[in-house]
């Protein structure tokens, strides 16, 4: 079956289909973290104050602030390699596009791999996992969820990278829409973690 | 006069969003705002004295970064109407999330027997 006004604009609603679809999507993922940070809020001013033990630890204590902070940069410019990614699309610039979506996925697997291994491990290893503290309940569902969604970016990136850019030779106008609202979907994970991290880590 | 297109890379005038002038380097300078501010974020937690003020400036200058993003790698400010309104009734039951709850149980912060 052929998808309808996936190049075209529907004129009811002045959009292609793919960019409202993916913005009304986009508008439940905020309701989702929004969720989260509501319970975080909750939590956080619910708890008793020091000196008791169950006292809402100082997060720049718990997490490593530097790795949090390298981390915010890597997803800046990988957000800035997303949007380049795109406009040479639309110069129809296939090996740019390719160069700058591939350094788009790089810096998404070292995002994971610096969460994973240098936060994720380190705190296992010293017995600050899930059932710790309320924090670490929180820090841990936040940041992952945040991290499910980063690895499901880094799929569908590689999925255009490879097998899908074939689309460029029959469907260019198409291809260069689906990398769009891929990057839309890309841009809002940034747009989590930037309030995510003085969320986590420094407040 | 019926003229044909055979190739299909010369039909691509029609994407919704055009490219701005000059649009790499303005996406690059807005890259670097955003790792500016984020240097900013971090300076900061360090020097402000209480909690409040902390988070009030920590939630300004994330908004202004996430602003940037919204508007300029997400195109919002060139986009339709339809998608500002979407947004618009998401922001509001977003805060209508945060605060609804919060109001219940602010005149009970730091207070271990209530819980």
């Amino acid at each position: 079956m052929k998808i309808p006004y996936t190049i075209t604009e529907r004129p009811d609603t002045g959009l292609t289909n793919p960019k409202f679809g993916i913005w009304l999507f986009l508008a439940s993922e905020v309701m989702l973290f929004g969720s989260l940070f509501s319970s975080y809020i909750i939590l956080r001013t619910g708890s008793p104050l020091s000196p008791n033990v169950l006292a809402w630890p100082i997060q720049s204590h718990e997490l490593n602030v530097t790795i949090g902070a390298i981390n915010t940069a890597v997803l800046i410019a990988s957000s800035v390699s997303m949007v380049l990614s795109w406009a040479a699309l639309k110069e129809h610039q296939l090996k740019r596009f390719k160069l700058y979506i591939s350094l788009t996925i790089l810096l998404a697997v070292l995002f994971l791999v610096l969460k994973i291994w240098l936060e994720y491990l380190p705190k296992i290893q010293h017995d600050h996992v899930l059932s710790t503290s309320t924090f670490f309940a929180m820090y841990y569902l936040m940041t992952g969820l945040h991290a499910l969604h980063i690895l499901g970016g880094v799929l569908v990136m590689a999925y255009f990278l490879g097998p899908g850019s074939k689309m460029w030779q029959s469907n260019p106008e198409q291809f260069t829409n689906r990398i769009e609202v891929t990057g839309l979907y890309w841009h809002f994970v940034d747009l989590v973690w930037i309030f995510l991290f003085p969320t986590l880590y420094l407040l | 006069m019926d003229i044909s297109v055979s190739n299909p890379l010369l039909v691509m005038n029609k994407t919704e969003n055009a490219l701005p002038s000059n649009h790499n380097m303005r996406y690059i300078l807005i890259g670097t705002s955003l790792l500016v501010l984020t240097v900013l974020t971090v300076w900061t937690s360090y020097f402000t004295v209480t909690v409040g003020v902390s988070i009030v400036i920590a939630l300004i200058i994330a908004t202004i970064k996430g602003s940037l993003v919204a508007s300029f790698f997400m195109h919002l400010v060139s986009e339709k109407k339809l998608i500002l309104i979407v947004l618009i009734i998401t922001v509001v039951f977003f805060f209508a999330l945060i605060f609804l709850p919060l109001s219940d149980t602010m005149d009970n912060v730091g207070n271990p027997d209530v819980y």
